[in-house]
């Protein structure tokens, strides 16, 4: 395919900046591993025998391509826009995440590294890579903040039952951030040996773009099967962000199409007019953590402000910095949608569609909400269902005061 | 350039360098005893959310300091009054980026300047994003002091020394701050290196906790830092820390000045 001119696909540049945003702010002890993990990766890249070998596993181990599905009576309760989903919750794992654990751990083996770490919020991740670490027999530590430990038992006990070992993190608000931090201080400890297989497209470049290529299997699937089904491209995407590497899996292949518009959908919280949000993009602003420049939650001193969001995936002060990027080009749009619109959209797809969401793209079936009664009939919304729900019934539950 | 850095570590004999957290305690009080009982620079930590090079000690003072309040403005404060007290002795800012590009680089090295500071060690502004602070440190003419590592290879180290002022701060063990300390003879090898490739005087941290240790780098090195040991203190004893502070202060500037 050619480049056009003014090309959003082109980012980021050798240096790993999108604009002002991404980059390698990481302790030197780590600068020389970050350099070599980037000359192995673009080896790899170049080399068709490891591009087949992904495809292989993502189809016969992941189960992909994953459906594109037309959602008939979601479409006629909204009353406006066609609704799609593209199928991500039917993975193995039960989201996205899969996807790029997988290029990472293809990767971690190629450079002979013999253990895995990685960092999990509500667990998904973690789960993701304990998969492929016991799929590969690698060992495997995973941190997680104390609190999420508590929050998500059911997910500790599956990354346990698949041989890793699960630390609880206790240090500073004991949650996602944390656990990060937890993983890159290990990380600088172990160098000669150690993969960190990072969850979402953020850290020190090359994370942000390499997440972003193994997870843009989505868009390029669903780009295609919108084309084989309806003869036409979507008139919106929709996803939900955290860190962002769902949305930006669906959202990269297309980037390059000026008839489909773009939404990415933040977590408010308790709303984004107080502190208790996770909406980094809305609110927040550009700073420097976790190896890239991105917009963060943070004081007028810097100092990083925990997010807040009912989904335990998209509470994390940060965000990619190819979205804070494409927030400031204006290729895409960001809103954001609350604890409470989350949790009536969960309820609305169970309910119509038979299908239950995770809490994180509930955010984005929120926002389809709102956005297609104002779109004709005959245009498509394509929205991203990247995780299935069974993780978030207790969460789910206790908010609607059941008792399980 | 000659300043006060540059003024210390041409003395013949090497330099202890000592590092505490600001606003981890009487901040004030801590700082005159390191300076009364030997330490040859300062260097204050900037505290920061997400410490993310540094072992439980150094947290934990992060932590406490936040916990306290401490603002930036309070950091900038003690530097401030330290430089009246102490007008000839090195101060030196450590942390992380985002505290100090918060504002804009250039409004960080002015304050920072007029607050009497020497030099800044940012733990994640490797020479590659230089441009985010290195520049605006220069104008003002505060040292980017920059870190090397067991990591940092041949080909890598012109890289780091370029640019680099002040002193090099050789971290001696792939790791985080406070855990254990390197062969002596991995880091004679290392600093004898790196000596090769630079005038720049070579300070050596992480994992010194002792007298004997810091003699043993001061035979080989210009410098000794100590911090997670001096945390620790600040940690255990509170208001209480200075007389402490000046004990282990003393033992260690006994030992690293006398090395040789």
């Amino acid at each position: 395919m050619n480049t056009p001119l003014n090309s959003f696909r082109t980012q980021p540049d050798e240096r790993g900046h999108f604009g002002q945003f991404g980059g390698r702010y990481v302790a030197e002890t780590l600068m020389p591993l970050v350099l070599d993990l980037e000359r192995e990766y673009r080896k790899a890249q170049s080399d068709p025998a490891f591009q087949a070998e992904f495809d292989d596993l993502l189809e016969h181990y992941v189960g992909r391509p994953s459906p594109l599905y037309f959602a008939p009576r979601l479409t006629e309760e909204l009353g406006g826009a066609q609704v799609w989903f593209k199928r991500d919750e039917l993975n193995h794992t039960g989201a996205h995440k899969i996807n790029n654990c997988i290029g990472q751990i293809l990767l971690a083996i190629r450079m002979g590294k013999t253990r895995i770490i990685a960092e999990t919020g509500a667990g998904q991740h973690g789960v993701a890579t304990a998969t492929v670490c016991a799929r590969f027999g690698l060992p495997c530590v995973i941190y997680m903040g104390a609190e999420d430990v508590k929050r998500q038992s059911p997910n500790v006990f599956r990354m346990k039952l698949l041989g890793a070992e699960v630390v609880p993190v206790t240090s500073g608000g004991a949650t996602l951030k944390d656990a990060m931090n937890e993983g890159l201080r290990d990380w600088v400890a172990n160098v000669h040996d150690t993969f960190y297989i990072i969850g979402t497209a953020a850290g020190p470049h090359p994370y942000p773009e390499m997440v972003r290529n193994f997870q843009s299997v989505i868009g390029k699937e669903a780009r295609a099967q919108m084309l084989a089904r309806t003869g036409r491209l979507p008139d919106l995407l929709v996803a939900a962000i955290g860190g962002g590497s769902n949305a930006l899996g669906l959202f990269h292949p297309f980037l390059d199409d000026p008839s489909v518009k773009m939404l990415g959908v933040e977590a408010a919280g308790h709303g984004l007019d107080g502190d208790e949000h996770a909406a980094s993009l809305l609110g927040g602003s550009p700073g420097v953590l976790h190896g890239n420049r991105t917009y963060l939650l943070q004081d007028e001193d810097g100092q990083i402000t925990e997010g807040h969001s009912i989904s335990a995936g998209l509470d994390y002060p940060g965000i990619g910095p190819e979205h804070a990027w494409l927030k400031e080009s204006g290729r895409v749009d960001y809103s954001a949608v609350t604890d409470e619109e989350a949790l009536d959209a969960f309820q609305l797809l169970c309910r119509t569609e038979g299908i239950i969401p995770a809490l994180e793209p509930s955010h984005a079936i929120a926002a389809v909400k709102k956005v297609a009664p104002t779109m004709p009939k005959d245009s498509i919304i394509l929205a991203n269902l990247c995780g299935r729900g069974d993780k978030d019934i207790f969460t789910v539950a206790e908010r609607l005061g059941v008792e399980l | 350039m000659t300043n006060r850095l540059t003024t210390t570590f041409a003395q013949p004999r090497p330099s202890l360098v000592c590092f505490i957290t600001a606003g981890d305690g009487d901040t004030a009080a801590n700082l005159d005893a390191l300076v009364e009982a030997g330490a040859d620079v300062i260097e204050l930590g900037m505290p920061f959310t997400d410490p993310m090079a540094d072992g439980p000690a150094i947290q934990s003072a992060n932590l406490r300091s936040l916990g306290a309040g401490t603002t930036t403005a309070d950091v900038l404060r003690y530097a401030t009054e330290f430089r009246a007290r102490h007008p000839q002795v090195p101060l030196v800012l450590m942390g992380y980026a985002n505290p100090m590009v918060r504002r804009g680089p250039e409004w960080f090295a002015e304050a920072a300047a007029l607050a009497g500071v020497d030099g800044v060690i940012c733990v994640d502004i490797p020479p590659e994003e230089d441009d985010a602070l290195g520049p605006a440190l220069r104008a003002k003419g505060i040292a980017p002091i920059r870190l090397a590592t067991p990591t940092t290879d041949a080909a890598r180290l012109p890289q780091v020394l370029a640019g680099s002022e002040g002193f090099l701060y050789y971290v001696s063990v792939a790791g985080i701050t406070g855990k254990q300390q390197a062969q002596i003879a991995s880091i004679e090898a290392n600093v004898a290196r790196i000596k090769q490739s630079t005038d720049l005087p070579v300070a050596v941290g992480f994992g010194v906790r002792t007298p004997e240790q810091a003699a043993d780098i001061a035979k080989v090195a210009d410098g000794v830092v100590v911090g997670s040991a001096l945390v620790e203190i600040c940690g255990a004893y509170g208001a209480e820390a200075p007389q402490h502070l000046k004990t282990l202060t003393a033992a260690l500037a006994e030992a690293v000045h006398n090395a040789r």
